[in-house]
C-alpha cells in the first residue's frame, strides 16, 4: 500500500528546509484558540467588575440609609440588606439542594439504562426525548408546574406531613398546618428537578458511553454481572463527568428565574421546613420581581444580591474542582 | 482446579455472520495450548466462546458444545457470570482498573465473589497474587499508587494477578504479549510456564516463536477469504506442528509462505 501512494512529487530533496507551508494555518489557529480561552476570562472578569462596580454603593451605604432610601428593606422588621441576603441565600440553596437530591439518582438512574441498559433502538429514542425536554423554556415548565402539578403534590404534601412530620424538612408550621396551595419551597425543588434532570441525563450518558470497552470486558471477564461491572468499571471513570453534569444542572437551579418566580408563596426565613408556605424565596426569582420598581438604590441593592449568588456558584465550582482534583492520580486521564 | 475442555462442532455467529465454523477440539488441563493464525482468522473470537465473554457484544451467538470437565458451557442452566469465575481471561492490552491502585486491582475480582473478607486475608491474598505473577517484589513498597503508574509489561503481569487471585480453572490469553516490549514478554513467558503447573492455559498468539517456546499443543486457525468462516486447520503437539504438520496450510503459514 505504502508503494502505490500517490502524493504531489515532494522529495525531501525539493523542499528547502525553511519552508513550511503548515506554518500559518498553524499559527492562525494557535490565535483562534487563544483568543476564544482569553475571551471567557475576560468576560467572567467583566462580570465580577460590573457586579462589584454596581453593588458598590449599596455594599458600602449604612442599612440605615440605605433603607429609607429602597422599599424592600425593612428596617422597622430589623432587616438590612445583609440580613435580607441571608435569607436569600438559604433559600436559594435550600430549594437548589432539594433539585439536586431528587435530580442526580435520577438522571444517572436514565443515563445509565439509556448507555448500558436500553436495547439500542429505545435507547436511541429515549436519548431524543431527553433532548427535547432540555429544550423547553423554565417558563413553560413553571405554568406546568403551577396548574398541573402543584394540585397534585399537595395531598401527598399532606400525607407525608401527617406521618413523617417528626422529620425537620417535613414538619408543619407553627399552627400545625402545612400550605394549603402547595406553593412551597418542595414544590418548586420538585419542579427545578425536572428542569435539570434532561442537562444532567445528557451529559452523565455521554460520560457514561465513554467508558472503555477495555475495562467493561475486564470486568465482565473476572465475573462482575452488569450491575458489578457498572460500579467497577463505568461509575469511577465517570466520576468527574457525573459532577461536572451535577454542577451544571445546579448552575441551572440556582440561576433559574421564572419557574420558582411562577410557583413559589415568597417569604424570608431560616425554616427548613419544605412544606411550609411564605417561608422562602430565592436570589434570582427576587430580582426578578423586584427590578422593574427599583430606583437607582434599589438596582444597586439587587446587583449586590446577584453578587452574592455570583459568589455561591462560584464556591460551589470550587468545591467541585476539588473533590475532582482530590484523586486525580487514579481518574484514568494518565 | 484445572479442567480440561472439549469442544464440540462449534459454530460462532456475529448476528447472522458465521465468524468460524465447526470447531472440535480437546484441550488438556495443565498444559498450555496455543492457537495460531492469520489475522481476522477467528482465533480470538473462538477463543472468547470459553468463557462466554463472546455473548457480550450485541447480536453474538454459538451453536455447538463446550465441554469443561463434561458440564456444557453453553447449556441453558449455566450462568455466564458463573463461567467467568471459573474461566479467566488476560486481555491484549493490559486492562487494570485505572480507578483502583495496584491492591485493589489484585482484589477486584475477589471482592465480586464475597465481599468480606479480613484485612489480613486480603493482604495475604494480594501478595501470593502479585508473587504467582512474578510482580511482587517491584512493587511490594507502592500498593497504593494506581494500577496505570506502571510500565505497560508490569501492568500485564498485574492483570495476570488480578485473573489468577479468584483460582479460575482455566486462565484464557489472548495475545498477552502483543503490546509488550521483548523483556517484559519474556517475563510473561517464563510465567506462563510456572502457571502451567496450577493451571489450564489457553493463549492466542500473532507470535509463532512464541506458541513453540510456550506450548505443550498448538492450533491452526485459517481463513479463506474476507467473509469467509474462519476454521480450525489442524492441532497437535507443539513440536510436531512445527516440524511435520500434516496440513500444507499449516506448513505455509509457519514458515512464512503465507498467502
Amino acid at each position: 500500500m505504502t508503494t502505490t501512494q500517490k502524493h504531489p512529487a515532494v522529495t525531501a530533496d525539493a523542499t528547502p528546509l525553511t519552508a513550511h507551508t503548515e506554518r500559518a494555518a498553524n499559527k492562525i489557529f494557535f490565535g483562534l484558540s487563544t483568543t476564544a480561552a482569553s475571551l471567557i476570562l475576560a468576560t467572567l472578569a467583566a462580570v465580577a467588575t460590573f457586579l462589584l462596580v454596581e453593588a458598590w454603593p449599596a455594599l458600602t451605604d449604612t442599612s440605615g440609609e440605605l433603607a429609607a432610601k429602597v422599599s424592600w428593606i425593612k428596617p422597622e422588621d430589623g432587616q438590612s440588606l445583609i440580613e435580607l441576603a441571608g435569607y436569600l441565600v438559604f433559600g436559594t440553596v435550600l430549594i437548589s439542594t432539594v433539585a439536586l437530591l431528587i435530580a442526580t439518582p435520577l438522571s444517572v438512574g436514565i443515563a445509565l439504562f439509556i448507555s448500558h441498559y436500553a436495547p439500542r433502538k429505545l435507547a436511541q429514542g429515549l436519548g431524543y426525548l431527553i433532548d427535547l425536554l432540555a429544550a423547553i423554556p423554565s417558563v413553560v415548565y413553571g405554568l406546568w408546574g403551577a396548574i398541573v402539578v402543584i394540585p397534585v403534590l399537595q395531598p401527598i404534601y399532606e400525607w407525608i406531613s401527617t406521618y413523617l412530620g417528626w422529620i425537620p424538612l417535613f414538619a408543619p408550621a407553627e399552627d400545625g398546618t402545612i400550605s394549603s396551595t402547595g406553593r412551597v419551597a418542595m414544590s418548586a425543588g420538585i419542579v427545578l428537578a425536572i428542569m435539570i434532570i434532561p442537562i444532567i441525563t445528557a451529559v452523565t450518558r455521554e460520560v457514561f458511553l465513554q467508558t472503555p470497552k477495555l475495562h467493561e470486558e475486564a470486568a465482565l471477564a473476572m465475573g462482575a454481572t452488569r450491575w458489578e461491572m457498572v460500579r467497577m468499571a463505568v461509575f469511577p471513570f465517570g466520576r468527574s463527568g457525573m459532577i461536572g453534569a451535577t454542577m451544571l444542572g445546579l448552575g441551572r437551579a440556582l440561576g433559574e428565574t421564572m419557574a420558582v418566580y411562577m410557583i413559589l408563596s415568597v417569604g424570608l426565613s431560616y425554616s427548613f421546613g419544605l412544606f411550609n408556605a411564605s417561608s422562602h424565596n430565592t436570589i434570582a426569582s427576587f430580582i426578578a420581581g423586584q427590578f422593574p420598581e427599583a430606583n437607582t438604590q434599589g438596582v444597586s441593592a439587587l446587583i449586590a444580591l446577584g453578587l452574592a449568588l455570583f459568589v455561591i456558584t462560584l464556591l460551589v465550582n470550587m468545591l467541585a474542582r476539588w473533590i475532582v482534583s482530590r484523586r486525580a492520580e487514579f481518574s484514568g486521564a494518565n | 482446579m484445572a479442567k480440561r475442555i472439549d469442544v464440540n462442532n462449534l459454530n460462532v455467529y456475529y448476528s447472522s455472520f458465521l465468524a468460524v465454523e465447526d470447531v472440535s477440539l480437546a484441550i488438556e488441563p495443565k498444559s498450555v495450548t496455543a492457537f495460531i493464525g492469520p489475522s481476522g482468522c477467528g482465533k480470538s473470537t473462538f477463543l472468547r466462546t470459553l468463557n462466554r465473554m463472546h455473548e457480550v457484544i450485541p447480536g453474538a451467538r454459538v451453536e455447538g458444545e463446550v465441554l469443561m470437565d463434561g458440564v456444557n458451557l453453553y447449556d441453558s442452566a449455566v450462568d455466564p457470570v458463573a463461567v467467568r469465575r471459573h474461566v479467566g481471561m488476560v486481555f491484549q492490552r493490559p486492562n487494570p482498573f485505572p480507578t483502583m491502585s495496584i491492591a485493589e486491582n489484585v482484589l477486584a475480582g475477589v471482592k465480586l465473589n464475597n465481599t468480606r473478607i479480613s484485612r489480613s486475608d486480603a493482604e495475604d491474598m494480594v501478595e501470593s497474587s502479585l508473587r504467582g505473577a512474578n510482580l511482587w517484589e517491584e512493587v511490594k513498597d507502592r500498593l497504593g499508587k494506581p494500577g496505570s503508574s506502571l510500565s505497560g509489561g508490569q501492568q500485564q503481569r498485574l492483570c495476570i494477578a488480578r485473573a489468577i487471585a479468584i483460582k479460575p480453572d482455566v486462565l484464557l490469553m489472548d495475545e498477552p504479549c502483543s503490546a509488550l516490549d521483548p523483556i517484559s514478554t519474556l517475563a510473561i513467558e517464563d510465567l506462563i510456564q510456572e502457571l502451567k503447573n496450577d493451571y489450564t492455559i489457553v493463549i492466542v498468539t500473532h507470535n509463532m516463536q512464541q506458541a513453540a517456546r510456550v506450548s505443550d499443543k498448538t492450533a491452526f486457525f485459517n481463513i479463506a477469504g474476507t467473509g469467509k468462516p474462519g476454521k480450525l486447520i489442524e492441532m497437535n503437539e507443539t513440536p510436531v506442528m512445527f516440524s511435520t504438520p500434516s496440513e500444507r496450510a499449516t506448513e505455509d503459514y509457519i514458515s512464512g509462505r503465507f498467502g
